[in-house]
């Protein structure tokens, strides 16, 4: 090959880098590994953590521990969808399309809105690509967000915002739920969008249709972040308002992994079809009549628009949405009520139980779905570890402490349940609460509320 | 049922049918298990007042379970992807990914931990997050990595708007951001973004930044100027070290777009030719599987100056006599904040570790040696016989990584657009080239085969083209009519857009 290009090594082809800026001296890294070798050290490095399979998971705050049907992972490691890029040759990517159509379709579907893009990186980066439409489109700098509002997704909101030129206020909670009153003073004629979330971060069931009254008043646009997995029971945000709905796409079909990748889905009214982020595919005909699908309206896209494009967005999340769809289809029309409604109905099992123990009471009193808040009479931190701090280092019951983004909750807790979630893993962590209230050098008792023998700890 | 026929394939014979069209009411695949003893069947209604319940079903599928594998199995078939087949899209890597690495994203350590696991219970996970932000860092020659940014077009932004937050934090507001027309299409888009304005700087005849005016527009209102090197069209910008001092002189920073790292790994670091910020796209150089459009990830590589404004969290090392501990550090005032949920795309991160591990310093340095091998070979091929005359190289000289060639003289004297040669390549089992990029070439082709292709897919590549030039030089219907082959042929794009169907009616 060197000498069909006519050189005599590999180094003349680097000879344009000038030599005062090559590398002297070999990349300070060690030394290429077999694939065994390789194994073994990274295994043991997640043997160290502890995840949802060795302990209980109560974590939530956006992403959670459902169960992923097998045919996710049989469908999206097929080569066929695994190695290929972005679409840009539609002639033969119709297969990646065509799932970004139907994703399309199902994220259309359940949030009540008529236009859903293929999908954004995640849940809180879908919140600054939400409110760039917004000031674009209404030529106003103000945001206002709830404090009901992912932490992230306001985090990530302030950031953005900095480059925006916009500015952003925050509402105040009440009761667990999005104050009426101060949401109404915050709103102005300088407000492009208002920002709320449902079930918001406490766990709490919004009456998104009457906040959005005074959202509307203004002229400021509607913006509701949703949990996906609440949507088989929940009112739509289409159907109460919204603008724009995003969200945090992992708890359909995508692993934890310890908070990325998943996918964010970003829906809206047909108005703002144009203004969309992200990728979109359409359906239209080949030469022979065929039916087919593209990438649509790609004049919308950094690659053609440039600097005045609707986003920067290039590489997304398509695997990502592949797998949500397919958990989708797979829960179907019934199961994804179904799921919504023993979410619901275990929740209230376990926040009935949990807000009944000793020490312990209900941070609000709102409806919830899946997730709830509960505030401690003894700090959090004493709480959460499974054992006395003599006894060394031990592991923590996984439940969302409120405190670090929440100063005002640094007493609370939050706690979410899957399908994953039993009743007796449920009976399990009120026990050990309940332990952990009492400090663990009390006797509590050797069986659960319902006299059975309490589980060992960690798996 | 679809019928054979002599004039289709099976596959074009097979129409388009959604998962929804396949919908029968009643069918399903899901079995949830049961509420589990104690928890009442209770009315949602009595759970959840009803104006917050939604009325009707959402229309999902009705489907069972083997009608989903079957559909998405059909489905994949009519991809096209990189096991099968040759991919040479110039800028995007298509480099073979090693099947390790999903097997270590997937153990259950990696892929059922919860983001919110606190940092005590989530030691390997953090740790192997600051050997890659090392590992990074190393490669690049910048001191701090931050892994958060979900691809690379995030990177950008992040890095914009650090640069954004440096000046803030002197005192100053600079407006401009200055980048080459040879730039990729997320750079003016992430500039306006944060907030900037584009400046334009031309391309010189070697194909590298016109210097003289670059010279001409840098004053203290540039905040940073944004460049890949080597750059799309492949070639390594020699000047690098006067630009950066310029810039630097001026106040402003210097922003390095890595999209075209895997040329340099181990060769030349952009610390080391005087940048301030770099991002990654860990889906190109660093193996993660494209995924038909993601996931990927953009880690930023920053210098000593822009450091204390990096994205929060950031994982730490903190040694004490009982030995290390890794943990998520919130309490940097200066940061510019959140980019997105949680601690970045893990996933990606335990695979591009695993890449790194298994290549080794020197293993890199190898890939990008071949990378850059392959394509002198491939370039040195396609300027032989037809492709010589009818695609010759923009800016002919030893290419990095990648290559561009303009169709311009082929679509002069044979009538096929560099498009129509795009299909023509799918009915010869190839991936086309990134086509029409960069702008400043006419008709161009943007030629990356990376290291991972063997010698002889890079002469049968160059072969495929060499005979549909010839078959357009006889009849240039045959390339203008193209793909035939294919699961669909020639698509209207241009109704799609004007008469959007986006979701199944």
């Amino acid at each position: 090959m060197l000498a069909a290009i006519g050189v005599d090594s590999i180094d003349e082809l680097f000879a344009q880098i000038p030599e005062d800026i090559r590398l002297d001296r070999p990349l300070d890294l060690e030394d290429g590994m077999s694939e065994s070798e390789v194994y073994r050290l990274l295994a043991g490095l997640a043997d160290t953590n502890l995840d949802a399979e060795r302990i209980p998971s109560f974590l939530g705050a956006g992403m959670y521990d459902h169960y992923v049907p097998a045919i996710v992972e049989a469908i999206i490691s097929r080569s066929e969808f695994l190695t290929p890029y972005t679409p840009y040759q539609p002639e033969v990517s119709q297969g990646g399309l065509q799932v970004m159509f139907e994703f399309q379709t199902a994220m259309s579907e359940i949030t009540g809105l008529p236009v859903s893009n293929a999908g954004l990186y995640e849940g809180p980066s879908a919140a600054a690509s939400a409110a760039y439409l917004a000031i674009n489109q209404t030529k106003r700098t103000g945001l206002v967000a709830s404090r009901g509002l992912h932490p992230h997704s306001r985090e990530t909101l302030a950031t953005h915002a900095v480059g925006f030129g916009a500015n952003l206020t925050e509402v105040g909670l009440e009761g667990g739920l999005t104050s009426g009153e101060e949401l109404e003073a915050a709103v102005t004629e300088e407000t492009a969008a208002v920002f709320l979330q449902n079930p918001n971060f406490l766990g709490a069931v919004e009456d998104i249709a009457v906040l959005g009254e005074a959202v509307k008043a203004k002229g400021a646009m509607l913006i509701v972040q949703v949990d996906p997995m609440t949507l088989g029971i929940l009112r739509p945000p289409g159907e109460c308002g919204a603008d724009i709905a995003f969200g945090e796409g992992q708890p359909l079909g995508n692993r934890l992994d310890f908070g990325g990748p998943s996918f964010g889905f970003f829906c809206a009214r047909e108005e703002y079809l144009r203004k969309m982020p992200g990728r979109i595919a359409g359906e239209t005909t080949d030469v022979d009549g065929r039916r087919g699908f593209v990438l649509a309206l790609q004049t919308r896209e950094q690659h053609i628009r440039r600097e005045k494009a609707t986003s920067n967005i290039c590489t997304s999340q398509a695997l990502n949405a592949l797998a949500g769809m397919i958990h989708l289809a797979w829960l179907g029309k019934q199961g994804f009520v179904e799921l919504g409604e023993l979410m619901a109905r275990r929740t209230a099992y376990a926040r009935n139980l949990i807000g009944n123990l000793d020490g312990f009471e209900l941070l609000h009193e709102a409806p919830v779905v899946r997730e709830f808040a509960v505030r401690s009479e003894r700090p959090v931190e004493d709480l959460l570890p499974l054992g006395d701090e003599a006894d060394g280092p031990a592991p923590r019951l996984q439940v969302y402490p409120l405190g670090r983004d929440y100063p005002e909750y640094e007493d609370s807790f939050l706690v979410a349940i899957t399908e994953n979630r039993s009743v007796d893993e449920i009976g399990w962590l009120a026990h050990m609460l309940e332990h952990g209230q009492a400090g663990w050098g009390e006797h509590i008792h050797e069986h659960d509320h319902e006299g059975n023998p309490v589980a060992g700890a960690v798996r | 049922m679809t019928e054979p026929t002599l004039t289709e394939t099976p596959q074009q014979a097979d129409r388009a049918t959604t998962i929804y069209e396949k919908s029968v009411p009643g069918r399903r695949a899901a079995q949830l298990p049961p509420l589990g003893k104690g928890v009442e069947e209770t009315p949602i209604d009595q759970l959840i007042p009803a104006h917050l319940l939604r009325e009707r079903p959402a229309e999902l599928p009705e489907t069972s379970e083997p009608e989903i594998i079957r559909h998405y199995n059909r489905l994949s078939r009519r991809n096209f992807d990189l096991d099968t087949g040759f991919y040479p899209l110039g800028s995007c890597t298509m480099k073979y990914n090693p099947r390790l690495n999903e097997r270590v994203a997937a153990l259950p350590g990696h892929a059922k931990l919860h983001p919110a696991t606190d940092p005590s219970d989530a030691q390997g996970a953090l740790q192997l997050m600051y050997l890659l932000q090392e590992s990074l860092s190393e490669i690049t020659g910048l001191p701090t990595v931050s892994l958060q940014p979900s691809a690379g077009s995030q990177g950008e932004l992040a890095g914009l708007l650090l640069t954004r937050a440096y000046h803030a934090d002197q005192g100053r507001n600079p407006t401009k951001v200055l980048t080459p027309d040879t730039a990729h299409g997320t750079n003016p888009a992430s500039v306006t973004m944060a907030g900037y304005e584009v400046v334009k700087v031309a391309t010189n005849e070697q194909g590298g930044v016109d210097v003289e005016d670059l010279k001409s527009k840098i004053d203290d209102d540039v905040a940073c100027l944004m460049l890949t090197n080597p750059n799309t069209l492949g070639v390594f910008d020699e000047n690098i070290a006067e630009m950066a001092a310029m810039v630097h002189d001026a106040g402003g920073l210097l922003y390095y777009d890595g999209a075209n790292l895997n040329a340099i790994m181990g060769q030349s670091r952009p610390g080391d030719m005087g940048f301030d910020i770099v991002h990654m796209n860990l889906h190109k150089s660093f193996s993660q599987p494209h995924g038909g459009g993601g996931p990927g990830a953009g880690p930023i590589a920053v210098s000593e100056r822009v450091e204390p404004f990096i994205p929060r969290p950031q994982v730490v090392r903190i040694e004490d006599e009982e030995g290390a501990f890794y943990d998520l550090d919130y309490d940097r005032p200066k940061s510019i904040g959140r980019l997105r949920g949680f601690q970045g795309n893990f996933g990606v991160f335990v695979r591009s570790l695993a890449y790194i591990l298994s290549l080794g310093g020197d293993g890199l340095s190898e890939a990008s040696q071949l990378a850059v091998l392959n394509a002198n070979y491939l370039k040195k091929r396609l300027s032989e016989g037809r492709a010589g005359k009818y695609l010759p190289v923009a800016f002919d000289r030893h290419c990095m990584h990648e290559f561009v060639l303009s169709g311009a003289p082929m679509k002069k004297e044979l009538g096929i657009k560099t498009l129509d040669l795009a299909k023509r390549l799918l009915d010869f089992g190839f991936h086309p080239p990134t086509v029409y990029f960069p702008l400043l070439v006419d008709e161009a082709l943007m030629i990356e085969p990376v290291e991972t292709e063997a010698k002889e897919h890079l002469d049968a590549f160059a072969d495929a083209i060499e005979k549909i030039l010839e078959e357009a030089e006889n009849d240039p219907e045959l390339a203008q009519n193209a793909p035939y082959t294919t699961p669909v042929r020639r698509l209207d794009e241009v109704g799609a857009t004007r008469n959007p169907r986006i979701r199944q009616s």
